[in-house]
């Protein structure tokens, strides 16, 4: 009896060390990932085709590459709220210069219409600059909204979370004013190629979003500017005693994190072939949640590109599965809610553990 | 007036670590009267008064209140028993009202209904704001207050809570004369309605004003107890420094050189510091006493750019600065160990690789992307690590935060080191860290003060500081008022002259 308790206690204690390390450990949500998606094989045959995959995999990119930006910002302890309408007026923009063709009966009251839009479509309709200029200012859009988010952070104190709130609202709008709701189509092939082509089976938004996130995990690694993000996140009083430029770092992450919203519009778009208004609009829950499901703080501080992958993957997949199980699509969004704020007990209960030593 | 004891403590003892803190402390409280407690930091002072407010717990000995020993188990058994603290940092919700901050834990209410009684409240407060000479309505909001307004509310506060004996603990720091003079009729009043209050500050003019018996402590003994009648200032300043310094310092190998590298002109900030000129040498240390609330720390963090000023200038190797920020001055050459090295000092949880890497960064970046060169930075960080012996496991692994006290601070100043300063401020860098650690880092500032860099030492341990430094600079209210060459080092004369005992007192 004695021997057995003795045992029992022995099994407990392991679990409970295993358990906590597998808790702790950064491939922690890349494990469950493979784990549910091995369970959910029998249940949903369907998610194992490689059309499904495909498919998956095409979600990940646009994704990653808004999420690696918002990863920067939770760096810093920050968050930036407005990513998904930084997306909407960057598509819409875009569209407005390279589109081939508008309705007239949907544009004419359109507050654009005679000035970037007319009968004869967009800004630089057939021209063969149409597509690398909109590309451009598309990125430079996102660029400079991102950087007014982080000025106004930075150089008023703002609580990020007023700013981007602020942003979101504001620019969301003003994508549907310069449209009236309307989306713009018959973008240029060579730029929806971006969203449907590839080199051999790699697509190009595959491509983008691998390079953007080589980098940015090599600056967070490598350079002067990633250890001042986490120095800023961790305690910004002690950084700027230490001579770090806290205002220049927060400036420049919520610039990035713009950046990344733009790429991320420019996939999309191409992806769903329109300058879209409404691009963006639901997906601030995703682009928070696989930031922190990975495993990126809200208390700043921690944070890496590759964890912010892993996140994306489980999201992507949990929407993937429960749509394959014909879930009504609001409820998908409420077992997505609920996994988030798990992943965010997670984070809490993960310190508390590392705490106890 | 009858004399029984309200209160005895009868041989306390307390031990932190094996260090012991407190040592058979006996002493009572009469009814109706005032005990002045006086004794330098750390001579056990707080310490006794937690125990007395169920904070911590005694390891041996017993406290008797009105006959009965009285064990806390928490402070609010202490308040229960009639013990009211009215503490140094006051403990008011200041955007609350006066009302509510009486009854916090307590609010009136109609039955068993959940809504306060707010005219029970206010016709409450207006009686106890009575007894202190408070003249507002009730729910006027504490932040309102002038800081003497503030602890007239915190007294009231531990009169509402029907406290019998009352801890004042450095009561005066924050309030201008007219307000400690109106601070002190009603301690008078207090004792005359039968309070019994123990009395601790470093004041020793006014405790010798107020108090019927007086305490001295030092190093967790009574080294005196008696009637006031007994006791002066000098008296009572020979008893608080008592002993001798032994070798606890390393001895100064080198004479600072008279180049100078950081002279302060006429600095002032209303309400902070007030002409403050002096001049640090190279290879100099210069000390800097003074005691809470005299502006040490205040002027450091002006020098390093943190704080504004408004007149006055500063010149580093002569070259008077321009735009101010900890940026420029690290720039500069100047480092600045602060006196928290946890909120300001540290990133508790990064890697102590990380901490010391983190002032030098931006000269170990290469390119235009400015990436980190690792294999010239690893060396540098591990030749902190030995010069400095800070022991802890792999750097680039163990985070600050479990380090000990001691170490914590060798990173503090390892960060700095690596950044290779011409001018190093250090704010308390011996506080809360054991023996064999400070004399460590004494000998660390003297290796670099023998290699020419010029050092400012702030420090409330006059000790250390006749230890360590060439000369001595003394503030009081934000005002130098002395400066001491090592031939004429004096404990009691730099005490003196930090509570401008000689001459136009407070």
């Amino acid at each position: 009896m004695e021997k057995a308790k003795a045992v029992f206690s022995f099994l407990r204690f392991d679990l409970k060390g295993y358990l906590s390390s597998l808790l702790l450990s950064e491939y922690f949500i890349l494990i469950l990932s493979v784990v549910s998606f091995l369970v959910l094989i029998p249940f949903v045959p369907t998610i194992a085709t490689s059309v499904n995959i495909a498919n998956l995999f095409s979600n990940i990119w646009p994704l990653l590459a808004i999420a690696i930006g918002q990863t920067f910002v939770l760096i810093i302890a920050g968050i930036d709220l407005s990513q998904g309408s930084i997306m909407a007026v960057v598509s819409v923009v875009g569209g407005m210069i390279m589109t081939n063709e508008v309705d007239p009966i949907l544009f004419q009251k359109s507050p654009i219409w005679g000035v970037f839009i007319g009968d004869k479509g967009g800004l630089l309709a057939g021209s063969p600059f149409a597509v690398p200029v909109a590309l451009i200012v598309m990125l430079l859009i996102g660029i400079i909204i991102g950087f007014l988010n982080g000025f106004a952070i930075a150089q008023f104190k703002i609580p990020a979370f007023m700013v981007t709130l602020v942003s979101q609202i504001f620019f969301s709008s003003f994508a549907i004013f310069l449209v009236k709701s309307e989306n713009i189509i018959h973008l240029p092939n060579s730029f929806t190629a971006i969203g449907s082509e590839g080199i051999w089976f790699i697509p190009y938004s595959m491509f983008i979003t691998g390079a953007i996130a080589i980098f940015a995990q090599w600056v967070l690694d490598r350079t002067v500017f990633g250890k001042w993000l986490y120095a800023v996140g961790t305690n910004v009083r002690a950084a700027v005693l230490s001579g770090v430029p806290s205002q220049k770092v927060i400036i420049m992450a919520y610039t990035f994190s713009g950046f990344c919203a733009a790429i991320g519009s420019i996939l999309y778009s191409a992806r769903l072939q329109g300058g879209r208004p409404t691009l963006g609009q639901n997906l601030l829950l995703d682009i928070v949640g696989a930031a922190v499901i990975g495993g990126s703080s809200l208390a700043g501080g921690k944070g890496k590109v590759l964890w912010t992958l892993f996140g994306v993957i489980f999201l992507q997949l949990l929407g993937n599965a429960l749509s394959l199980l014909n879930v009504p699509y609001f409820t998908i969004y409420i077992v997505k809610g609920a996994v988030i704020l798990a992943a965010a007990l997670l984070d809490v209960s993960r310190t508390r553990i590392l705490q106890r030593g | 007036m009858n004399d029984e004891n309200i209160l005895e403590f009868k041989n306390i003892n307390k031990s932190f670590f094996h260090v012991p803190v407190l040592k058979n402390i006996q002493f009572e409280l009469k009814k109706g009267h005032i005990v002045g407690m006086i004794g330098e930091n750390g001579a056990g002072k707080t310490t006794l008064m937690n125990i007395l407010g169920g904070v911590i717990f005694p390891d041996s000995g017993d406290m008797v209140l009105h006959g009965n020993l009285y064990k806390p188990n928490n402070p609010s058994d202490a308040i229960h028993n009639g013990i009211g603290f009215i503490h140094q940092e006051l403990n008011l919700f200041t955007n609350l009202s006066i009302a509510e901050n009486l009854f916090i834990d307590d609010f009136p209410r109609y039955k068993w209904l959940p809504l306060i009684n707010r005219k029970a409240i206010n016709e409450k407060t207006r009686e106890y704001m009575g007894m202190v000479d408070l003249d507002y309505a009730p729910n006027t909001l504490v932040e309102k207050l002038s800081p003497g307004e503030r602890q007239l509310v915190e007294i009231a506060k531990a009169l509402s809570s029907n406290a019998e004996i009352i801890i004042f603990d450095e009561p005066t720091t924050s309030l201008t004369n007219r307000e400690t003079q109106r601070l002190f009729n009603i301690i008078s009043r207090l004792k005359e309605s039968g309070k019994s209050l123990i009395y601790i500050s470093h004041i020793l003019s006014d405790v010798l004003q107020l108090a019927d018996d007086i305490v001295i402590l030092r190093d967790g003994e009574i080294v005196g107890k008696g009637k006031k009648e007994e006791f002066n200032v000098n008296k009572m300043i020979s008893l608080m420094v008592g002993r001798e310094i032994t070798e606890l310092y390393p001895y100064r190998k080198a004479e600072p050189t008279n180049i100078p590298v950081l002279e302060v002109k006429n600095l002032s900030q209303s309400g902070i510091v007030h002409n403050i000129s002096f001049t640090l040498h190279k290879g100099e240390i210069l000390g800097l006493f003074g005691l809470m609330g005299s502006g040490r720390s205040e002027l450091a963090k002006i020098i390093f750019g943190l704080d504004s000023f408004e007149k006055g200038e500063v010149y580093i190797q002569g070259v008077p600065i321009e735009k101010y920020s900890p940026r420029v001055c690290i720039q500069k050459g100047v480092a600045f160990v602060t006196e928290n090295r946890r909120e300001e000092g540290l990133l508790m949880s990064s890697t102590i690789a990380e901490n010391i890497g983190l002032v030098s960064l931006p000269s170990f970046a290469r390119s235009i992307m400015r990436v980190l060169d690792n294999g010239a930075l690893k060396p540098e960080l591990q030749n902190i690590v030995k010069l400095l012996q800070i022991k802890s496991g792999d750097i680039y692994k163990v985070p600050a935060k479990s380090l000990s006290g001691g170490n914590q601070q060798k990173t503090v100043i390892g960060k700095w080191l690596l950044a290779n300063p011409s001018i190093l401020i250090v704010d308390e860098p011996t506080r809360g860290i054991d023996v064999g650690a400070k004399y460590e880092i004494f000998n660390i500032l003297n290796n670099l003060a023998v290699q020419g860099t010029a050092i400012l030492f702030i420090s409330s341990e006059i000790e250390e500081l006749m230890g360590l430094c060439d000369r001595i600079l003394v503030m009081g209210y934000g005002e130098v008022c002395g400066l001491f060459e090592r031939k004429d080092f004096n404990k009691e004369a730099i005490l003196k002259t930090a509570f401008r005992e000689n001459g136009n007192g407070s």
